[in-house]
């Protein structure tokens, strides 16, 4: 069983809203993370938008699926890699995304961080450290 | 195929999904109940309950396994259980909880 976990990273590079790759991405992390596959996320470019707290878009007409993303801890996956330089390039910081933890059942259901800032650097180690990447 | 509640027409889909979900009531919920054929209990309720709160805090409805552990958190194992769950929503929890709920067919349902 083991030799058929595979490391899927979805790279997300496009702005929540205006076009739908970022919904679309979500949504099939929700329906892959069924297959109990290595799952990761990475945010760069204009995809770092994506975490950003407070998300009001009731003005677009358009859902705001932010609060979806806490949930990605309920489906396994609990690894989301943003990149630095991407944030520092958009006048960002952590401060600016929101919280998102999972639950580790195997140390008493505590809370742990889901988001990891990553040098420009390290986040290519972490894309060659994959099986299969996917591109939003 | 839509539902009578109380004199109004609650418009749904195809499946039996209501198509605007600030539309849902308690009242409809047992008319959705009644066309799903179940007969709804105090843990019918716990399960519809629980879909409504993570809809509200997620902005999505759970896969069924996702249902099944969350709730095996929240109120325990002896309803948190495949067995269980399909006793009391024998057309799968998520699929039937979820209409029943008023909210949209999950996502990662396959």
């Amino acid at each position: 069983m083991e030799d058929d976990v595979k490391k899927f990273l979805y790279v997300n590079r496009k702005a929540p809203y205006g076009t739908i790759y970022a919904l679309e991405s979500l949504e099939v992390v929700l329906i892959g993370a069924a297959f109990d596959q290595d799952v990761s996320l990475a945010f760069l470019d204009d995809g770092v938008f994506q975490l950003t707290k407070s998300q009001d878009t009731a003005d677009i007409g358009v859902k705001n699926f932010s609060p979806t993303f806490r949930a990605l801890g309920d489906y396994e996956v609990t690894k989301l890699y943003v990149e630095k330089e991407s944030l520092e390039e958009r006048g960002l910081t952590a401060d600016d995304l929101q919280e998102i933890v999972w639950e580790d059942e195997d140390d008493d259901y505590e809370e742990k961080p889901s988001i990891r800032i990553v040098s420009r650097a390290e986040m290519a180690d972490v894309m060659a450290d994959q099986d299969v990447i996917l591109s939003f | 195929m839509d539902y009578e509640v109380n004199g109004a027409t609650i418009a749904a889909d195809e499946e039996g999904y209501i198509t605007d979900l600030t539309q849902w009531s308690s009242d409809l919920a047992g008319v959705i109940a009644t066309a799903e054929e179940i007969n709804m209990t105090e843990e019918h309720w716990a399960v519809v309950n629980f879909l409504r709160e993570y809809y509200e805090e997620y902005q999505i409805a759970p896969a069924v396994r996702v249902l099944i552990k969350s709730i095996k958190k929240s109120m325990g194992k002896e309803v948190g259980n495949n067995k269980y769950m399909y006793e009391l929503f024998p057309y799968g929890p998520a699929k039937q909880a979820c209409k029943i709920a008023g909210l949209p067919k999950p996502t990662g349902c396959i």
